[in-house]
């Protein structure tokens, strides 16, 4: 393996293990805080890659061939949804056991994904790159690459920054972080807890349309997608620690570069590796890398 | 007053607690007599099913352990009867069962070691990591066909001196070889239940520290019940595979493991009877949303309803089918008192 070859894995190794990100931290947040095991968090991924391509052509028209303004619009749309599912379904979750939470989610998948097929089919799609993302950097002379995956490491790095901003130096930070290790005094404290669960949720949706929103020209759509995710994202919560965003960070890169190496390495097991990573973290820590509260 | 206490005298000796089973085994062993085949053929899917939720039982029910992975033992089984079989000779029955379960077995001793480190609800998502991983090794690799599955050739049988015993490739032989090992496994689960073994894993449900404090090494006992319970759902997924001549990698999805949880909250977690009334219902549940005649072209869409379903099954009745009854007694009581 030359240098540009080696840069170019490690790229995609970032870009992978940062959108895993994205759709990971929602999970380990909504189970840090709400205490909610959320099996359709995968789900929402899908919803956002479908929405990336059903939103595509209503916004052809709009500047930079429409993706910021559809990206914009599935965000809003996504906040309000993740709101309004909190209240309609979630909440009626707190109070039951682990198990009955991993059914109701579940069985909230299937809607999903029925939905879904009853809006827009079966069917894989494309989603077209914009435009003004299409090309390809040189790297080391021949190697080229996709502008569009720059572009895509880029965002997830911002949000991730502003993610740790939010929690680390707002007020709201401070209650979600709260929150996560003592319910009732938060409470207590007049902070209202509702609203703080409701806000929680409804980010952790939007960070998962939005990586499926982000990877859908990259990856395609298609039925299902949101399954292969979600199982991943509880490797990444599980090596990270439960409710740990930093722990999340930190195993999602490492998700990202053991399966993209081992795609390039050792293709015959690559599938099995990222598994294999998982039982080696969980020997040495049983609780994961960083255990919050 | 009298009939009273008469009716509770009743209730609680053991004859009248058996009866209720006794009448389930003599339905279905009479049940090939007068049904069609497609309702033989799917009461024998529902036995099978109801092996491998009782088999989860033994975990989610007695110890406590939420297992989402349940699928990949079953799954082992399946294919580790496709590969065992050899592609002319039919296999003998008393090696190659024994052979399929201790190999489940094996798996879930090599699997559990690893997850039992884990608790709670890193044990829920650590099973289905694992139970997901299984399904990559035989998707992914050569194995045993990858994505195409691998049909399974000949049926094995069971002879003695060249007498033809128990011949599994007849569809009603193999119906009551179902019927009798479910009714084994569930005399087997019954046993254990009222065993030492049994009362400490209950116990482990209870208070694991409890337990630690009282001496009880409860790492030991929940690897024992997690490699059992792998080693049952081993006699679950050799059925399937002989019943169906054929495995593929779905066998082993987590869509699976999701759907013999949901078996056991249906029925009702905690009893062995519940097990099995969650496979019956989970499997009427499925035909009813599949059926054409019902739902027209919607039927496309079953997993819609039974979506709903399942929502609306665990938020209205927790705790299963078997608890129904109470449930609508203590709905019913103070109306009466009312009145």
């Amino acid at each position: 393996m030359d240098l540009a070859v080696f840069l170019v894995q490690c790229l995609n190794a970032v870009q992978y293990g940062l959108l895993l990100f994205l759709v990971a931290s929602g999970l380990t947040l909504i189970f840090g805080i709400l205490g909610v095991i959320n099996l359709a968090h995968g789900s929402f991924y899908m919803i956002g890659a479908y929405l990336a391509y059903a939103l595509a052509p209503l916004f052809a028209a709009q500047s930079g061939g429409g993706f910021p303004a559809a990206l914009a619009i599935g965000v809003v749309l996504s906040i309000v949804f993740g709101y309004v599912l909190e209240w309609v379904f979630v909440s009626y979750l707190y109070e039951r056991d682990h198990l009955q939470q991993v059914l109701m989610t579940y069985g909230l998948i299937l809607v999903f994904e029925e939905l879904r097929s009853i809006a827009l089919g079966d069917d894989v799609h494309g989603v077209a790159v914009p435009g003004w993302l299409a090309g390809s950097v040189p790297l080391g002379g021949v190697m080229t690459y996709p502008v569009y995956r720059l572009f895509m490491s880029g965002v997830c790095l911002l949000v991730a920054l502003a993610l740790y901003a939010v929690i680390a130096r707002t007020r709201v930070g401070m209650a979600i972080r709260a929150g996560a290790s003592n319910r009732e005094m938060v409470q207590a404290l007049g902070v209202d807890i509702r609203l703080l669960y409701r806000i929680v949720f409804a980010a952790g949706v939007a960070l998962a349309v939005f990586a499926g929103m982000l990877a859908a020209p990259v990856t395609s759509v298609y039925p299902g997608m949101g399954n292969q995710v979600l199982i991943v994202s509880f490797v990444v919560v599980v090596i990270g620690g439960i409710g740990s965003i930093r722990g999340a960070l930190l195993a999602s890169l490492l998700v990202g570069f053991v399966d993209t190496f081992g795609n390039v390495l050792v293709p015959q097991i690559a599938g099995v590796l990222v598994y294999v990573l998982m039982a080696v973290i969980l020997l040495w820590r049983p609780e994961g890398l960083f255990r919050t509260g | 007053m009298k009939f009273r206490r008469f009716a509770i005298l009743v209730r609680q000796t053991s004859a009248w607690r058996g009866w209720p089973l006794a009448v389930a085994v003599v339905a279905l062993a009479l049940f090939p007599h007068v049904g069609g085949s497609f309702y033989v053929d799917l009461v024998l899917t529902t036995m099978i099913l109801s092996i491998f939720a009782l088999s989860l039982e033994l975990l989610v029910g007695r110890t406590g352990l939420v297992s989402f992975g349940h699928a990949a033992f079953f799954g082992i089984a399946a294919y580790a009867t496709a590969l065992l079989s050899p592609s002319s000779q039919p296999p003998s029955l008393a090696w190659l069962l024994p052979a399929v379960v201790a190999i489940a077995a094996l798996a879930a001793l090599a699997i559990g070691a690893f997850c039992l480190r884990a608790r709670g609800v890193y044990f829920i998502m650590v099973t289905l990591a694992f139970a997901q991983m299984t399904y990559f090794v035989f998707h992914d690799t050569k194995l045993a066909g990858g994505t195409d599955g691998m049909y399974l050739n000949v049926k094995p049988l069971l002879a003695l001196d060249g007498d033809t015993l128990v011949d599994l490739r007849n569809p009603r032989t193999f119906y009551y070889a179902t019927l009798v090992l479910l009714v084994l496994v569930y005399a087997l689960l019954a046993t254990i239940g009222r065993s030492r073994f049994g009362h400490a894993l209950a116990g482990i449900r209870a208070n694991e520290q409890r337990m630690r404090a009282a001496g009880f090494s409860t790492y030991g006992y929940k690897l024992a019940a997690f490699t059992l319970a792998g080693g049952l759902a081993g006699v679950a997924g050799f059925l399937h595979a002989v019943k169906d001549g054929f495995v593929s990698p779905e066998i082993l999805a987590w869509h699976q493991s999701g759907a013999v949880l949901l078996m056991l909250i249906l029925g009702g977690i905690g009893t062995l009877r519940g097990a099995v009334l969650g496979a019956f219902a989970f499997v009427l549940m499925k035909e009813l949303f599949q059926s054409e005649a019902l739902f027209g072209a919607f039927a496309k869409h079953w997993q819609l309803p039974l979506g709903l379903a399942v929502i609306a099954c665990v938020a209205l009745m927790p705790k299963g089918i078997v608890a129904l009854p109470t449930q609508l007694r203590r709905f019913r009581a103070p109306l009466l008192h009312a009145g």
